[in-house]
């Protein structure tokens, strides 16, 4: 047995697998234990916020200031709100109102700006033009307002007996805030999601329970499938017979039809996370059948099995100690076979909205599912699925690598 | 001769596989007697039925048709506990030492499995010792070396002789040996055979040979029946049987294993 | 005395593991084949004869490794060549091969004609199809299997008829050398006999130019070939004619192994079979001194620490021993 374990922790393949799962094991189980937070609690008033840091504004009015004389950051601040598109948009009214086109220079930021306060009208009628650009223009030119100002902002509070403004602070273009010392600052490294969920927190504890639907259907259908192998496999005949019946069965009905059905006649309700991972576990462990009675039936019939008989074994002592051991390793890669496409089948449920009620928990395939509902991919709000596909594919990925690595161990025709 | 006592007989024995288009007779209504002491081979090719008569003989695979004697009574083995019994008295050893011992077992599990079997659940653990080193000694291995190893920590002869120390502790009636040495090298060969013939001396157990090799049923046994296709084509004395053979089939088997001290002669085929 | 056809100037051979520990299989092996005669290589399982095989031939692929020696084929030196190139140039056209399984390289989708046509090509790709059957034809008549065995499946065919097609087939380009590498031990008797008889009538008929016949099994031995050499951890232990290594070995590893024989004949329950207790070295790591050592009953303190040489006698007999023929002969007179 150590001797085995060893072989195994040979193989690079497995490392590498075994790596990347006890990585995203890790993270599932630290990350809630550092962030407390409940992964379901809408924080974000509106959909889809960009991955960012997030600093409040009224803490950083607040905050002590200091002075800081950066080169460049006027330009920077310029560039934040007058883009390149923006530019060449200026540049082709200008043109259109008969400036030489080699007299605009679309870098010179100062230049442009004067050219264009002399020439932009609203009220000039340009041929081919439709509302719309139009609209965006004076949109435009709105927010051009004070871009080259480099006095201070003044922040005044209204007075409530007098209702007068009275200054409360002046922002010089040159003050920071030191980030530490604002009193709320809020990272958001995936963003939120359509709800205003932050993406991230979410997504640990989807792959929690996604991993942990693995694990219940992974087990439930290796306990099913290896037993009703061993007993149909060991004593074979009309045992064999009806196990097999049954194994073909669940064999010829397409698996994600019969999910699909018994999901959806189970009810909306009564749908949670274990239902689901219960009911994938009870649809697919026929293949662990078939697999672990071919096994035994090769196995029957060896020397060893036929000498343990003549030691007077009864037939539990045999298929405990003559037969299990034998296919161990067997059915340690079927089961993580079982545990990935278990996730995998979760996935796929949840995407068609058939998948565990969705206020309790957060599953990788709800996450999918939610993303897909709100057009998060045509929106182009990729922080939305792309970092639940990666763990998927990361989990699956690691699963597969331990099965071959260990098949590679435990099958010496495969070694390189 | 002193009188010879039947020890395992059969009549109309027959096995007989699938049905239908895979129907395959592989042993087809053998009669037979066995008797008390000797060494008896059974030669044939592969595929002659030799070893799923010995399954039948051993309890491991049912009879189709035909009755089993031990000792003159008709055998019952339809209950787990009859089975036990009657594998008290008829035990076996196989061709390939490295699959006849489960990998994850020690060495003093098989033994001990031989001593629980025959009673000894209750003996004081210096008392299994000492009838473990006995059985080992028997067949030339120190217990002490193999205590706590695993099979697979041996050769294969070494292997195959533990197997001989297993049935010195069991002490059946009746060995039935399905060619134990034919996964052997020719020189730990004679060390097996020889160890063989001194057990059945020291426990007057028959051997029943079952072997492809025509040489060595010769060399070994006392009578030697000779089987083509689930039939017993012709059995006797071993002197009768290869020296003087009757029947073609036998005198093909014979002919055509090459020979050292007569001329061999490749006309024939 | 004929015309040398391969000639093996102190081979070694070795197999690396996965793990980097170096087996060596094959141990300084010196060997020469004339035309038209035969060499038997004899030896337990483990004990390099079938790395011989495989190093006679050039056909190195990892984990087997060539190290030094020489190995000439009727005149040319193929030692340390491409396993590739050797597979295209040398071997069929000079060396054939006969593993154990050769029966099972048939591809059971065609007929045998098919891999006919295959080997001829590999060599000669302009072959006419029609011409390639006349060949084949005429071959297997010449060893008298029938020419319809051409146009058959593999699965029509049993296991001994098998296993002489593919003999057939392969020595087709008539190879200068045939390894057969224990070709009939998977056999029953009587195909058996028939694969040692056609193999035989190949060799008188000149089709093959010599014989390499490698079995554990003695009396087949004797019966095939014209010398004998026994193998024991990967080292030449005794070399000599069939008949004098058979009744008379020098070796003690000889002895005990034809003392071991069993045959079906008349005075063989009146003999007391020889066994040699022990188990040969492991190779990764072989004693220093002679290598069945530890197995001697004539065991002497030198043997132990001294690498034991190659001895000739005046009869042309090679052994490996410390003892010169007349104490070995005395020895064994004693018992």
């Amino acid at each position: 047995m150590k001797h085995t374990l060893q072989q195994v922790f040979r193989s690079g393949k497995f490392i590498f697998g075994f790596s990347i799962l006890v990585a995203i094991l890790l993270i599932v189980i630290i990350y809630p234990l550092v962030i407390p937070d409940p992964p379901l609690a809408i924080i974000a008033q509106g959909t889809f916020f960009e991955p960012g840091i997030y600093v409040n504004v009224y803490d950083s009015i607040i905050a002590p200031k200091y002075t800081l004389n950066l080169e460049g950051a006027a330009a920077k601040r310029i560039a934040s709100r007058l883009n390149s598109d923006d530019r060449l948009a200026m540049k082709e009214w200008l043109v259109a109102v008969g400036i030489p086109e080699d007299e605009i220079d679309i870098e010179d930021t100062a230049l442009l700006l004067e050219l264009w306060e002399t020439h932009f009208d609203p009220k000039t009628q340009i041929a081919g033009m439709t509302n719309a650009r139009r609209n965006y223009y004076i949109r435009l030119n709105a927010s051009l307002e004070g871009l080259l100002a480099t006095e201070a902002a003044i922040i005044a509070v209204k007075n409530p007996t007098t209702g007068a403004l009275e200054e409360k602070s002046v922002v010089a273009q040159s003050d920071f805030v030191n980030a530490n010392k604002v009193a709320n600052v809020r990272l958001l490294p995936l963003g939120t999601d359509n709800f205003g969920r932050d993406v991230l927190t979410e997504l640990i504890a989807a792959a929690r329970v996604s991993l942990q639907i693995g694990f219940v259907a992974g087990i439930i259908a290796t306990s099913i499938g290896l037993t009703l192998g061993l007993l149909a496999g060991y004593i074979g005949g009309i045992v064999d017979d009806i196990i097999m019946f049954f194994t073909n069965l669940f064999t010829v009905i397409p698996g994600l039809v019969l999910l699909i059905l018994i999901s959806f006649s189970i009810g909306q309700e009564r749908r949670g996370a274990t239902t689901i991972a219960i009911v994938i576990g009870l649809t697919s462990w026929y293949w662990t059948t078939r697999a672990v009675r071919a096994q035994v039936i090769s196995l029957r019939n060896r020397d060893h099995v036929n000498l343990s008989k003549l030691s007077g074994h009864s037939i539990v002592h045999i298929i405990l100690n003559d037969i299990l051991p034998y296919i161990a390793s067997y059915v340690v890669m079927a089961m993580i076979l079982q545990i990935s496409s278990a996730i995998l089948a979760e996935a796929g449920l949840s995407i068609l909205g058939l998948g565990p009620r969705t206020t309790e928990v957060p599953t990788l395939g709800l996450m999918m599912n939610w993303a897909m509902i709100y057009y998060a991919h045509t929106l182009g709000k990729w922080w939305a699925y792309i970092p639940v596909l990666v763990t998927i594919a990361l989990i699956t990925f690691s699963m597969n690598l331990m099965n071959t690595g260990l098949d590679q161990v435990f099958n010496p025709a495969l070694r390189d | 001769m002193a009188e010879r006592k039947v020890c395992l007989s059969g009549s109309g024995l027959t096995k007989i596989y699938g049905f239908g288009r895979t129907r395959t007779v592989a042993v087809d209504h053998v009669d037979f007697n066995f008797y008390e002491g000797e060494v008896i081979s059974i030669v044939g090719e592969s595929g002659s039925g030799k070893t799923t008569l010995a399954k039948m003989l051993l309890g491991l695979t049912s009879t189709t048709e035909g009755e089993i004697y031990f000792q003159g009574q008709r055998r019952d083995i339809s209950t787990q506990r009859k089975k036990l019994e009657y594998w008290k008295n008829i035990q076996a050893i196989f061709q390939d030492p490295f699959s006849s011992y489960n990998i994850f077992n020690k060495i003093d599990a098989v033994l001990l499995d031989c001593i629980n079997m025959r009673g000894g659940h209750g003996f004081p653990r210096a008392k299994k010792v000492e009838m473990m080193t006995e059985a080992c000694s028997f067949v030339n291995l120190k217990f002490e070396e193999l205590t706590n190893k695993y099979p697979f920590e041996l050769s294969g002869g070494q292997m195959q002789r533990l197997m001989i120390a297993r049935i010195f502790l069991l002490m059946p009636k009746i060995l039935i040996a399905d060619e134990p040495t034919s996964m052997i090298d020719a020189c730990s060969r004679a060390t097996i055979l020889d160890m063989l013939m001194g057990l059945r001396d020291e426990i007057g157990m028959t051997i029943i040979f079952i072997t492809h090799d025509i040489g060595l049923a010769y060399y070994v046994s006392d009578s030697v029946y000779i089987m083509e296709k689930g039939k017993f084509v012709e059995y006797g004395t071993a002197d009768e049987v290869i020296l003087n053979p009757k029947e073609p089939y036998t005198k093909r088997l014979i002919n055509d294993v090459p020979k050292i001290y007569e001329e061999w002669d490749l006309s024939t085929v | 005395m004929g015309k040398v056809l391969l000639e093996v100037r102190e081979l070694t051979t070795r197999y690396i593991t996965r793990f980097g520990e170096s087996v060596y299989a094959v141990d300084h092996v010196s060997l020469k084949v004339e035309e038209g005669k035969s060499l038997g290589i004899a030896g337990e399982s483990g004990c390099g004869k079938s790395t011989l095989a495989l190093s006679l031939m050039g056909y190195y692929f990892a984990p087997l490794h060539y190290m030094s020696g020489e190995i000439i084929v009727d005149g040319h030196n193929i030692s340390g060549m491409n396993p590739d190139d050797v597979r295209k140039a040398i071997l069929g056209k000079e060396i054939a091969y006969i593993p154990q399984a050769a029966m099972n390289a048939l591809n059971p989708t065609q007929k045998i004609i098919h891999f006919v046509e295959d080997v001829i090509r590999a060599h000669d790709p302009s072959a006419d199809k029609k011409a390639i059957y006349e060949r084949a034809c005429k071959l297997f008549e010449t060893v008298g299997l029938p020419p319809q065995v051409l146009e058959k499946y593999p699965v029509e065919l049993s296991g001994g008829m098998k296993q002489r097609t593919v003999i057939a087939v392969s020595v087709l380009l008539s190879p200068k050398v045939l390894i057969a590498d224990e070709p009939s031990s998977a056999l029953d008797v009587t195909s058996q006999k028939m694969v040692i008889k056609m193999i035989r009538q190949l060799l008188h008929d000149g089709l093959v130019g010599s014989l390499i016949f490698i079995t554990h099994e003695l009396p087949l031995l004797y019966n095939v070939t014209d010398d004998i050499m026994v193998m024991y951890a990967g080292q030449i232990v005794e070399k000599g004619a069939a008949r004098e290594a058979v009744f008379d070995p020098l070796h003690p590893y000889s002895k005990g192994l034809m003392g071991s024989i069993i045959v079906p004949e008349e005075g063989l329950r009146e003999v007391k079979l020889t066994a040699i207790p022990g188990v040969p070295p492991n190779l990764k790591n072989p004693p220093s001194g002679c290598r069945f050592a530890e197995r001697c009953k004539y065991v002497q303190p030198e043997c132990i620490v001294n690498a034991v040489g190659l001895r000739s006698t005046e009869g042309g007999r090679v052994y490996r021993c410390i003892f010169s023929e007349k104490e070995l002969r005395e020895a064994y007179r004693n018992g």
